[in-house]
């Protein structure tokens, strides 16, 4: 099996799903011959032409309005927001047009969009975001978080051919940082299956994206403990079942994320498991996320609201000890 | 540039081109339908009035001419995303005055089966993407329509309706913009009724919209909104430009809502002096004189539309409401869309699908 970075992975799904299926297509800005602001479009321009990976203007709402009209039209658009930041720009679109499509008119909105996201670059309070739990409150819409790169590839073909608006955050950091194998050929990851990252039967640390990596430094040598990592992989609707299975086992939980901390994705799941598995539990269920702050520039700062090892490894040692 | 409340439409005469290809039968459909338009808004204000549509109610009264005008030019295989003054257009489409009533009073049977109210509709089967409330957001999505088509390079069409008050807002640039660099095949019907709630012109923009037009790479036509044949032709034109790749057109429609906002709005800011210019250019009144002075009989028309009203009233009294047990269901599709094609009464499609436009 080839082994390829997170970055390539993403690029491998698109495209093997623009080969299997002509009515795949990308819009966005720069992601023509530029091949994208991280050049995650590369060569796609050149394989399957400027209209199949449409260079759009400027315009957040465009690109999303439209990814929703050829969508319902029986097209499958995959539109990218150069950062995930700027879907605040084409937000109504998203939860207002394409959400609540089919809960309207039984019409289904087959569309992904591509959303670059997290922090650990300096990228300042406008390039860094987390914004996944945002459209949490928007019923309609799916969110996927992959961590690896045969997942980043699984998990695309599974959101172009899934018949919702599909919300792929890929995770920046992960971009060049991360190589793993992935299958040649097209193969679908899933959606709302958590992966157990780890085995353990401890304690268990809930993350998704770059977090997972995060969890899996923190938990591989703590004390000789037997740490669980859940990679969530699907946002929403949540596996509630994979994580109420992992938190049966060890009766201890870490929720771990690189977004802010209220109301966040977090938050959601230790709701489920105070509502489902409060007998299970041996000890209070336990955040390291974010604070609630913009991220920050200049690198200690972003250090010091960026969820870190040793931050994750006290967090386990204190649960551990109750 | 005049002031709102002194602006009556000065317009042109128009030359009937496009007209002298209606037929005889054209011309009384496209009167029978506004009175269609007219008689359903009528019955769902008394429905309104009788406690059954909840929320509030929102018509197109004044309107007619540019709801039927246009949507007559469309192929079957055309797309519409229909705006809340445009009854006429889901008429002509083929949605039913019955479900259209059972939407207004929340039931099954209505367009949405109670999902969505009032006029936020658009028939999925009869190739329709409903609005929301946000405007001009469907201007986008039609934008998206068209461009399904040109990348399949089928000779179709896709058309959105909006209003003045949408030319202010940011995606109504964004939709112009791009549809002007990919040169989409889509008709944008801005219909100027003067007032957006109770804001007038004046205070929306400081340049005429359809002005706009040529800044955007495209053609910009200006109708009067309450000849319903001067709209169709303008909508003819720019649909057939639309369809051998001449890209997309602006038809800004001059005409005046006679009706409140809503049916909790009393109007009381319009001058009287301008509602009583747009009410002696009633588009329904002007056109059945127009087509009496031809010697064309139109009083059966009414009758038959009253007839219908009856039959399509009762029957959306018969709709049940919906069962509150089914209101979590459906937040997610499990099947992939399909659009079905609408109704083209236009003489032109009669037996002929877009494939052969």
């Amino acid at each position: 099996m080839p082994e390829l970075t997170y970055l390539e992975a993403i690029t491998d799904g698109l495209r093997e799903e623009m080969r299997h299926d002509e009515s795949v297509f990308c819009l966005g800005q720069d992601i023509g011959n530029f091949g994208g602001a991280f050049k995650v479009t590369e060569g796609l321009a050149a394989e399957f032409g400027r209209d199949r990976v449409w260079d759009t203007p400027l315009a957040e709402s465009a690109i999303v309005g439209a990814a929703v009209g050829a969508a319902v039209e029986g097209m499958r658009p995959i539109a990218e927001m150069q950062f995930s930041d700027f879907i605040a720009c084409g937000f109504d679109q998203l939860v207002n047009v394409a959400a609540k499509m089919h809960y309207r008119q039984g019409l289904a909105v087959p569309m992904v969009m591509r959303l670059p996201s997290g922090g650990g670059f300096s990228g300042g309070p406008f390039h860094s975001q987390n914004p996944e739990a945002w459209f949490l409150q928007a019923p309609g819409l799916k969110v996927v978080a992959p961590s690896t790169p045969e997942d980043a590839k699984g998990l695309m073909a599974s959101a172009v051919r899934d018949p919702n608006p599909v919300l792929y955050m890929e995770h920046k950091h992960l971009y060049r940082r991360l190589r793993g194998e992935v299958a040649d050929g097209r193969y679908e990851t899933p959606l709302s299956q958590v992966r157990v990252a780890r085995e353990g039967s401890e304690l268990t640390v809930i993350a998704y994206g770059a977090m997972v990596h995060t969890a899996l430094e923190a938990t591989e040598d703590l004390d000789g403990a037997g740490i669980e990592v859940v990679d969530l992989r699907t946002l929403c609707p949540l596996d509630t079942e994979g994580i109420l299975a992992s938190v049966r086992k060890t009766s201890k939980v870490v929720v771990l994320h690189e977004a802010t901390r209220s109301c966040g994705i977090g938050a959601e799941v230790c709701a489920l498991i105070a509502e489902e598995a409060f007998e299970d539990l041996d000890g209070p269920v336990v955040r390291v996320t974010a604070p609630d702050v913009p991220i920050p520039f200049s690198p200690p700062l972003e250090r010091a609201v960026l969820p870190q090892v040793d931050q994750v490894r006290d967090a386990c040692r204190e649960l551990l000890g109750y | 540039m005049a002031t709102p409340t002194a602006r009556p439409a000065q317009l042109e005469p128009r030359e009937r081109d496009t007209a002298a290809q209606l037929t005889v039968e054209d011309r009384r459909e496209l009167l029978r339908y506004m009175l269609l338009m007219r008689a359903t808004e009528e019955r769902a204000l008394g429905l309104y009035r009788q406690g059954k549509v909840p929320g509030s109610h929102y018509d197109g009264r004044g309107q007619e001419a540019v709801s039927v005008g246009s949507a007559f030019a469309l192929s079957p295989r055309d797309r519409a995303c229909i705006l809340h003054r445009d009854l006429g257009a889901h008429l002509i489409r083929g949605v039913t005055p019955g479900r259209v009533l059972a939407q207004m009073m929340g039931r099954v049977g209505g367009v949405t089966n109670g999902r969505d109210g009032n006029m936020h509709f658009g028939d999925p089967g009869l190739g329709c993407v409903g609005m929301v409330s946000m405007l001009p957001d469907m201007a986008p999505v039609a934008c998206g329509l068209a461009l399904a088509f040109q990348m399949r390079r089928e000779p179709r069409v896709a058309m959105t309706w909006f209003g003045d008050g949408s030319t202010a807002n940011g995606q109504w640039h964004e939709a112009m913009n791009v549809a002007g660099v990919r040169r989409l095949p889509i008709v944008f019907i801005l219909e100027n009724n003067q007032y957006a709630y109770s804001t007038p012109n004046e205070l929306e923009f400081a340049v005429d919209p359809v002005e706009r037009a040529a800044t955007y790479g495209f053609a910009g036509v200006k109708v009067d909104g309450n000849d319903v044949e001067a709209v169709f032709q303008a909508a003819a034109e720019a649909c057939d430009r639309a369809r051998v790749g001449g890209g997309p057109t602006l038809i800004q429609a001059e005409t005046m809502r006679m009706h409140g906002h809503g049916a909790h709005d009393d109007m009381s800011y319009v001058p009287p002096e301008l509602f009583e210019h747009w009410a002696a250019r009633d588009p329904i009144e002007t056109f059945e004189k127009r087509l009496g002075e031809e010697g064309l009989e139109t009083e059966s028309l009414h009758k038959a539309v009253a007839e219908t009203l009856e039959r399509e009233t009762e029957w959306a009294l018969a709709c049940p409401m919906p069962d509150p047990a089914t209101a979590a269901e459906g937040v997610f599709a499990t099947e992939d869309p399909v659009l079905g094609d609408g109704h083209a009464p236009w003489s032109r499609w009669s037996g002929r699908a877009a494939t052969d436009a």
